[in-house]
């Protein structure tokens, strides 16, 4: 079975990366966007999803500065966009 | 790229005439390969063929001319040819180096591009067998206005400071340029250094039929495929998006992994031999390893572990996925090679045998899927005679002159100090670790080179250095001033230089004019080399580079290494005490043709450069190296961009110390002549023997117009009992440090 | 004295802070899948990018065989040191409060920077008196500290000299017990002028004398 953890910035710390990104768009011509996040995406094949949580408080994600939403496999409304390149290790943002 | 045929080599598509056009080879290259085979080549065959084939991996425009570089030297233990260049430093150990460019794909994607280039040459590196112990690196983009060139700039930084400080090896130099002339043609060029126990170096040559070859390190996927002789063999146009899968994204944890596993693996000497794979993948690793052994390979490319399922084994033999090396290992040490590989976690696989068939085997679950001898595919790639004619008309447009003309010398300095080629590199240094392996004496901006203290107590001085503007104005000349500042450079700091790398950055060596550019840049780093008494030990060539207005700036850089015996004794670039005097060493005679003036007033890169006298230039460097070793000096700074009045700004600002200085007699104080001429400071009796110009102290710089010192002629030495020997002339600025430190300090500021 | 240098794949600084410590007293690697601590009298956490900073920096270094006999090391009163990296580890195990976010630059800065002592009283600033400053390196992409509770800080970066936007200034802080410290600045790159200052070694001194003296925190 196929997973989706998505994990963003703990409400009420400073997300700088979301910052930049909502300062960013403006500057290319795009209006009206507020409350930019950026986070991370994991995904995983399951034999069993109610482990899902667990996996999540232990490893995927720190619960301190982090919060998290698991995306039941049925729920598929996280489309790709054509010809998106996900970046490697590393990624082609900062280091 | 066509679709493998498998093993049937007797196959030949009805399209055979554009098989090889669309791989890059011309119609009588294709021929040559036909000739030589005595049959054609099936699809992997001549896939292998097109890269070791094109410019990137085969010279074929630089070879003949690169053996007119000196290459010989009292130091020297590796040259060119092997996978990185060697000196001895003496207590038993060598220092490996070599500079390489990724210029192409930095252009597509400079993260990645930037990133990959750093990790391909730290594999050079240890791949000799030597701990990469820094990085250094040059980079060219078009005008800081440009956005473009921000975002190269931005993302090419942050892509070597990722790799660099991820692997934990420091980068602790290096040089950043702006010209409209690189702006659709991007450089990024990556210098390392590595140090090895002399016994430990290893070549790269394959030996001992029967012998294992192990594949270490990453998967193998899609990474680069078509890259090299696609992307470096090539102009670039404007379909530059449809380019982005080729990119290779580099992991450096496992590289840092496979560099610790491979130097225990040549501590332990389980190694018979050691390549990394680069461009073009296995098929180059293999056919070089052959080739310089002599021998030939089985290569059972099934075995090759796959990132991607269902790959072709063309694909397989030109990927250029990263962070991969290939070994020769005797039969009885496999298990002992697998056993460090497995603690290091570090994939290891055997995949093919040593042979002595002379031949290139590719075998895959289908059978044969390719057979070349060796030779086809290394010795006979062709070699052209470059064309060499010198332009009748200028190459490049003039920049846009960035001042109104009626600007005060102060005015001038301010602009010169805040301009892009000169500003501070903070901004840009400070995103790389300096400082990791506690060997770095001298940091960014504390000298003229940067220097790592050995075990010994000596230390081990770098520099890189290359300016397209003046080699475009005197290919000749401009391609040995380089190797003159880069010598200068190791001078200021006490060292002597051991050899040297080069990269050699130019347009299409097909023109006539560019190949007048090559042919005359290689000779002058050739005199240079052979007046300095430096060796070349082994570099790297990136020709094409080529946008819409034509070729780059002629753009050879050099990365020299040196030596000094007291590390502690390594010389400072700022002015330290109030009441030094200060004296300008090395015969001295500026233009402002070519310099950084000229360029912010619009000129353009014509005009000839003032030839150098080799023996006034040794005598400089070596009166300076010594001064700084007999620790005479309380600082030492060679003039280049901007002259000797930004130099002497660049100490004021450095030491936080003002300074009055005359100038000698009709001395351009903006005026240029790299490689030449050093601002040093010190008590006056540790000067004697060079032109005392001023002294240091106060809160501003303050330079007067040449004026004859009473009683001596210009340019002699003068000697007093205190005091000012020089009668002041006419005033020409005086500027708080503060104030010029601020121009030198915002100079980059878009990047902060 | 003995120092044991944790080394994990992908450490940088581990050969540093094991040359470092080694001029205090003696120091040996403690890699990462070995449970054996080789009876040390302190552990020291080192810098680098361990794992490649997959997930999270120090996410998966802190499951580490040897983490879990560190950890049962340090809540025995041991000294722990975790430096940069090192830190980043101990938080993500809990040995430390709070956790490290990413710079507010959002840039990897390398800086020499200057360091208050806040609290003189640990095994790792006794040498040193409150108030005095410390010229010390910082490496880092993730600096920047946050902790909701509160903390015990022994180090604070001088006015002015803040390289990651961490609140209240931190720049290294201990547990309750004072036996754990974490700190991104790098002391094992600040123990010989010759390269830089040698302010770094007044932590390794406290640590030494904090065990030659037989007492805990």
């Amino acid at each position: 079975m196929r997973a989706r953890v998505l994990v963003r910035p703990k409400q009420g710390i400073l997300d700088p990366q979301g910052q930049a990104v909502e300062r960013a768009l403006p500057a290319l011509g795009f209006a009206g966007v507020r409350n930019v996040h950026v986070g991370r995406l994991i995904e995983l094949d399951v034999e069993d999803p109610a482990q899902l949580p667990k996996m999540c408080e232990r490893l995927l994600v720190n619960p301190l500065i982090e919060d998290y939403q698991i995306v039941e496999p049925a729920d598929d409304s996280i489309g790709r966009s054509a010809g998106a390149q996900l970046p490697g290790p590393g990624g082609g943002g900062g280091g | 790229m066509p679709a493998a045929s498998g093993p049937d080599a007797s196959a030949a598509p009805a399209d055979a005439a554009l098989r090889h056009r669309a791989l890059g080879l011309t119609d009588h290259e294709y021929e040559l390969i036909v000739a030589r085979l005595e049959r054609e080549p099936n699809d992997v065959e001549l896939a292998m063929l097109s890269l070791m084939w094109s410019e990137h991996c085969g010279y074929k425009h630089s070879r003949k001319l690169l053996r007119r570089l000196p290459t010989a030297g009292p130091y020297v233990l590796l040259g060119p040819g092997e996978n990185a260049g060697a000196v001895d430093v003496g207590d038993g150990l060598a220092v490996a180096f070599k500079v390489e460019s990724h210029n192409h794909p930095s252009a597509v994607e400079p993260f990645q591009g930037a990133a990959t280039g750093v990790g391909g040459i730290l594999r050079d590196v240890f791949a000799v067998g030597a701990r990469p112990i820094a990085v250094l690196d040059s980079l060219r983009f078009g005008e800081p206005g440009s956005e473009r060139s921000r975002y190269l700039l931005e993302h090419a930084v942050a892509g070597i400071g990722h790799y660099g400080n991820s692997i934990g090896v420091p980068t602790i130099g290096g040089e950043v340029y702006f010209e409209p002339s690189y702006e659709h043609n991007c450089l990024v060029n990556a210098m390392c250094l590595g140090l090895a126990p002399r016994e430990r170096l290893i070549r790269a040559a394959a030996a001992g039929p029967g012998n294992v070859l192990v594949l270490l390190g990453a998967l193998t996927g899609r990474d680069g495929i078509g890259g090299a002789s696609v992307l470096a063999s090539a102009e670039l146009g404007e379909a530059d998006a449809a380019k982005r899968p080729s990119v290779q994204i580099g992991d450096p944890f496992a590289e840092k992994k496979l560099l610790e596993c491979c130097l225990e693996l040549l501590e332990s000497e389980l190694l018979v031999s050691l390549q990394d794979l680069g461009a073009a993948g296995l098929t180059s690793a293999a056919s070089e390893m052959a080739s310089k052994g002599g021998v030939g390979l089985d290569l059972d490319i099934s075995r090759v572990p796959l990132r991607e399922p269902g790959m072709e084994p063309f694909e397989i033999m030109v990927s250029e996925s990263q962070e991969r090396m290939l070994c020769v290992v005797a039969p009885d040490y496999v298990g002992r090679v697998l056993e460090v590989c497995e603690r290091w976690e570090t994939l290891a696989t055997p995949i093919g045998l040593v042979t002595d068939s002379g031949r290139l085997r590719v075998l895959s679950a289908g059978g044969v899927a390719g057979d070349l001898p060796v030779g086809v595919l290394v010795d006979d790639c062709p070699a052209y005679d470059l064309v060499p004619i010198a332009p009748d008309s200028p190459l490049y447009a003039p920049p846009a002159p960035a001042l109104a003309g009626d600007e005060s010398p102060a005015a001038l300095l301010l602009a010169l100090l805040a301009s892009p080629n000169i500003c501070s590199r903070r901004p840009v240094f400070e995103q790389y670790d300096w400082i990791v392996q506690s060997r770095t004496v001298r940091r960014p901006e504390q000298a003229d080179a940067a220097v790592l203290a050995l075990p010994d107590g000596s230390a081990i001085a770098v520099a890189i250095d290359g300016n397209g503007r003046r080699v475009a104005c005197d290919p000749r000349a401009g391609a040995a001033e380089a190797v003159y500042e880069c010598a200068a450079n190791l001078a200021c700091v006490g060292a002597e230089p051991l050899g040297l790398t080069n990269c050699l950055n130019f347009g299409n060596p097909e023109k006539p004019a560019v190949a007048w550019q090559l042919t005359e840049a290689v000779e002058g780093i050739a005199q240079a080399c052979e007046a300095l008494g430096v060796p070349v030990v082994g570099g790297n060539v990136s020709l094409y580079n080529e946008g819409p207005g034509g070729p780059i700036f002629p753009t050879p850089v050099i990365g020299m290494v040196g030596k000094l015996p007291d590390a502690t004794r390594a010389g400072r670039l700022a002015f330290a005490r109030e009441g030094d005097a200060i004296a300008l060493a090395g015969r001295f005679e500026p233009s402002l043709t070519g310099s950084e003036l000229a360029r912010l007033r619009g000129l353009p890169a014509t005009g000839g450069l003032a030839p150098v006298t080799a023996s006034a230039v040794r005598d400089a460097h070596e009166a300076v190296r010594i001064a700084v070793r007999n620790e005479a000096l309380q600082n030492a700074h060679d003039v280049s961009e901007g002259g000797l009045a930004v130099a002497l700004a660049e100490c004021c600002i450095a030491g936080s110390i003002g300074a009055s200085v005359a100038l000698p007699a009709g001395l351009d104080p903006f005026g240029e002549a790299p490689g030449r001429a050093f601002v040093v400071s010190g008590s006056e009796a540790a000067l004697a023997g060079f032109q005392i110009i001023g002294r240091v102290g106060g809160v501003e710089l303050e330079i007067s117009a040449g004026a004859r010192s009473q009683g001596a002629s210009a340019g002699a030495e003068t000697t007093g009992a205190g005091g000012s020997e020089i009668t002041a002339g006419a005033p020409l600025l005086k500027v708080a440090v503060c104030e010029l430190r601020a121009a030198w300090e915002q100079g980059l500021s878009d990047l902060r | 004295m003995k120092f044991g240098v944790v080394r994990f794949p992908g450490s940088c600084d581990d050969d540093d802070a094991l040359h470092a410590a080694a001029r205090v007293g003696d120091a040996v690697m403690l890699w990462h899948r070995d449970r054996d601590l080789q009876g040390v009298d302190a552990v020291i956490v080192p810098g680098g990018f361990s794992y490649g900073d997959y997930l999270r920096a120090g996410a998966i270094a802190r499951f580490a065989p040897v983490m879990e006999e560190v950890a049962e090391f340090a809540l025995a009163g041991g000294l722990v040191l975790g430096i940069c990296n090192g830190f980043q580890v101990l938080c993500e195990a809990g040995l430390l409060p709070g956790a490290l976010l990413p710079n507010a630059s959002l840039r990897f800065v390398c800086r020499q920077v200057s360091l208050s002592v806040v609290d003189a009283d640990s095994p790792f600033t006794s040498r040193c008196e409150p108030g005095d400053r410390l010229s010390i390196p910082v490496k880092h992409t993730t600096g920047r500290y946050y902790a909701p509770g509160p903390v015990r800080v022994l180090l604070r970066y001088a006015p002015g000299e803040n390289p990651n936007g961490s609140q209240d200034d931190i720049a290294g802080v201990c547990n309750e017990q004072g036996n754990i410290f974490g700190l991104m600045p790098h002391p094992e790159h600040a123990v010989d002028p010759l390269t830089g200052s040698d302010d770094g070694l007044a932590i390794f001194e406290s640590m030494r004398a904090c065990v030659a003296g037989g007492v805990g925190a």
